[in-house]
């Protein structure tokens, strides 16, 4: 009993001190942000790893979520004889919810897992240490690129997955369906607000690019040097990633839309 | 004096790596600092280059105080450091090329040409100019820590540390590193730190010699008075004797003990 | 890893991509060329009860869209509903006895107004109000009425 009194404190207190360092390590990539400017080609090279190889899978998934939607939806609305909205409810969703959200849960499998298991080998084979030695600031070189990489990436992957989504939804419910075509696009128009809806989209998904980048580089960053302590802090780069993203997103739903 | 350790202490946890350690380097020798694995030698370079801190005691370099430097002042002191890691910590997304020109880059603005051409002096130097398009990933890890050195060597600094250079490396190789080391430091007037386990490579090349163990210098001199001292200490590891007061393990209960305890569990 | 012209070119074309999505969801889903209009007038109107009209709903005249429902405020000393409609500019010669109405779209549909043009030739500018109004019409209301009703013929 002692014993787990003891551990559960002593797990507290080094949560505690991780989210310490986490911060510390935010505040420092802050500061060392105009280092990008200084050097286009290291952006460049992490929109490429980041946002390219995401693509396909960003663009994939849309376009299913996009279907389900329209086939959901359908069944759905068509019992209310509200079939014309179709294009609303796939529309609202993707870009108030589901573009952001799952855009951000594939890009921390996707990208944030990579972005940790290459920090903390990086880490493990002294590579940081040596730049260091070379009065290189790794966080500067290394992780200030990858955290603007990540932050930019986001929304951009977001757009395109909610963008595909409405198109899907678009081929399921017009096309396969037989939703009326103008009511699709007209309602969607009338009822999806540029501020409301897009704006606090793109919102919401450059915060979950600041967390899910952060957290994938802090726990690179924070690895334990070893071959176990890289793929222990791998796990958990996606698993603290997504539980972040979900809870942010209540929040910023909250916050957003409460008083609408 | 390019480098004074004064009292230093510093610790792992529980464990005492170093116990009011005091450690000269006279500037334009190579010194050595030898002692039995896991005494903390890797230690000890990282805390004369400030990547770590010491509990307490001053460790000054060039006549600044290691633990009291900012960041950037830190930054400024190491352009003239060069370290070699045992490991290499060469960059592994970039060409042995890259990583040679790495720092050049980084400090200089030397033209592409002048740069090209330092590289592939440096990469001459330690026979490996026609490895110069490979990855890290594809060089032998004597290679690697080659490559390392190259690497080290490309700002011509004023004091190079280098831990364990000799493991890995072929006799060839390894006639190459000891000359190669001694004449960068007589030729360019530069300060060596040398940490090996290889003493006779050591004792031919070394200025001065430290033998640290159990978080202090146990025996210090030049190679010839090391050789001719008949302390026990030094007698056993001069001459590699597996028994006497340097003890080949790890801390630890005695074996028969710790059997006991097993079965006991 | 590819060239280093291949990773421009690349990502010039994400970027450039991610970019023509957000311009597709700004202009095809999302009501930013509407929002344009931004610049018409506004009319108050006064109602009795507006059921569920919300904020952001279409204003139409023989069901073309000219504008929406900018705010609505409860006046305490009248305990009617105010409702600012912002009407397009290009609609600027709406008579002043205009009739509003908030019609409902479909059996269970959203509800919007209906403005139903009256014949006097003063016409509305504006900060003016339209005081020619109907009330939302309520289902229970309407199924009471009707229920009532029928009880009164059999009864
Ligand atoms: N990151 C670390 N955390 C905790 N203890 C460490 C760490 N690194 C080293 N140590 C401990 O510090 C001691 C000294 O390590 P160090 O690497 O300096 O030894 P060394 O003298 O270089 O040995 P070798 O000759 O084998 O390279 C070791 O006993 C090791 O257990
Ligand atoms: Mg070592």
């Amino acid at each position: 009993m002692r014993d787990a009194v003891a551990r559960l404190g002593r797990g507290v207190l080094e949560a505690l001190e991780r989210l310490g360092r986490g911060h510390v390590l935010l505040l420092s990539i802050l500061l060392g942000l105009g280092e990008v400017l200084r050097r286009p080609r290291l952006l460049a090279e992490q929109l490429f790893n980041i946002g390219v190889l995401s693509l396909l899978i960003i663009g994939i998934s849309g376009l299913f979520v996009g279907m389900v939607l329209g086939l959901q939806g359908y069944y759905v609305l068509s019992q209310f004889g509200a079939a014309e909205s179709l294009g609303v409810m796939v529309a609202a969703s993707l870009v108030r919810e589901l573009g952001p959200v799952v855009t951000a849960l594939l890009v921390a499998g996707r990208a944030g897992s990579a972005l940790t298991a290459e920090i903390g080998l990086m880490k493990a084979t002294e590579q940081l240490a040596g730049l260091e030695m070379m009065a290189v600031d790794p966080v500067r070189r290394i992780l200030v690129p990858r955290f603007v990489g990540g932050v930019l990436a986001m929304p951009l992957l977001a757009a395109i997955f909610s963008a595909v989504g409405v198109l899907g939804g678009y081929f399921v419910g017009v096309g396969l369906l037989g939703v009326d075509e103008g009511a699709y696009w007209s309602q969607m128009q009338a009822k999806i607000d540029f501020d409301e809806d897009l704006i606090n989209g793109v919102i919401k998904s450059l915060a979950f690019g600041v967390v899910v980048t952060w957290i994938a580089l802090f726990q690179g960053y924070d690895a334990v040097p070893t071959a176990e302590g890289v793929s222990r802090s791998t796990t958990r780069a996606v698993v603290h990633a997504a539980l972040v993203v979900l809870g942010l997103d209540f929040v910023l739903t909250a916050l957003m839309f409460g008083d609408g | 004096m390019l480098v004074e350790i004064r009292d230093l202490c510093f610790r792992r946890g529980e464990r005492i790596i170093f116990d009011q350690l005091d450690l000269d380097i006279r500037r334009g020798t190579v010194t050595a600092v030898m002692g039995p694995s896991g005494t903390g030698k890797t230690t000890l370079l990282k805390l004369i280059t400030g990547q770590l801190h010491p509990d307490s005691g001053t460790i000054r370099v060039a006549g600044q105080d290691v633990t009291q430097l900012t960041q950037a002042e830190l930054f400024q002191l190491r352009q003239r450091m060069g370290m070699l890691f045992q490991s290499g910590a060469l960059l592994t997304d970039l060409s042995v090329f890259e990583n040679v020109a790495y720092p050049l880059r980084e400090h200089t603005n030397l033209s592409p040409t002048l740069v090209r051409k330092l590289v592939l002096l440096k990469l001459e130097a330690v026979g490996l100019r026609g490895a110069r398009d490979l990855m890290p990933a594809e060089l032998s890890g004597g290679m690697a820590r080659r490559v390392a050195l190259a690497r080290a060597i490309a700002l011509d600094p004023m004091m190079i540390l280098y831990d364990e250079p000799f493991t890995g490396q072929d006799p060839i190789s390894m006639g190459m590193l000891t000359a190669l080391i001694r004449q960068l430091n007589d030729a360019s007037g530069l300060t060596s730190i040398l940490v090996s386990h290889d003493v006779h490579e050591t004792a031919q090349i070394a200025d001065y010699l430290y033998v640290i163990f159990e978080g202090r210098v146990v025996a210090q001199g030049t190679p010839d008075a090391l050789a001719a001292d008949h302390a026990a200490w030094v007698r056993q590891f001069m001459d590699g004797l597996p028994d006497g007061p340097v003890h080949f393990h790890y801390p630890a209960p005695s074996l028969a003990a710790d059997l006991r305890m097993r079965r006991a569990r | 890893m590819p060239k280093r012209r291949n990773i421009e070119l690349l990502v010039g074309t994400f970027v450039a991509l991610g970019l023509v999505a957000l311009f597709f969801l700004a202009m095809q889903v999302s009501n930013f060329n509407l929002k344009s209009s931004n610049n018409g007038y506004v009319l108050q109107a006064r109602f009795t009860n507006i059921g569920s009209l919300k904020v952001r709903a279409p204003v139409a005249i023989a069901g073309v869209r000219i504008g929406r429902v900018e705010s609505i405020r409860f006046d305490a000393a009248t305990y009617e509903a105010v409702v600012a409609l912002r009407i397009d500019a290009t609609v600027n010669t709406l008579p002043d006895d205009t009739f509003a109405n908030i019609f409902t779209s479909g059996l269970l549909g959203e509800q919007y107004i209906g403005l139903e043009p009256g014949g006097s030739p003063d016409v509305l500018r504006d900060g003016d109000t339209i005081t020619n109004t109907q009330s939302a019409l309520l289902l229970e209301q309407m199924i009471g009425q009707f229920l009532f009703k029928k009880a009164g013929e059999s009864g």
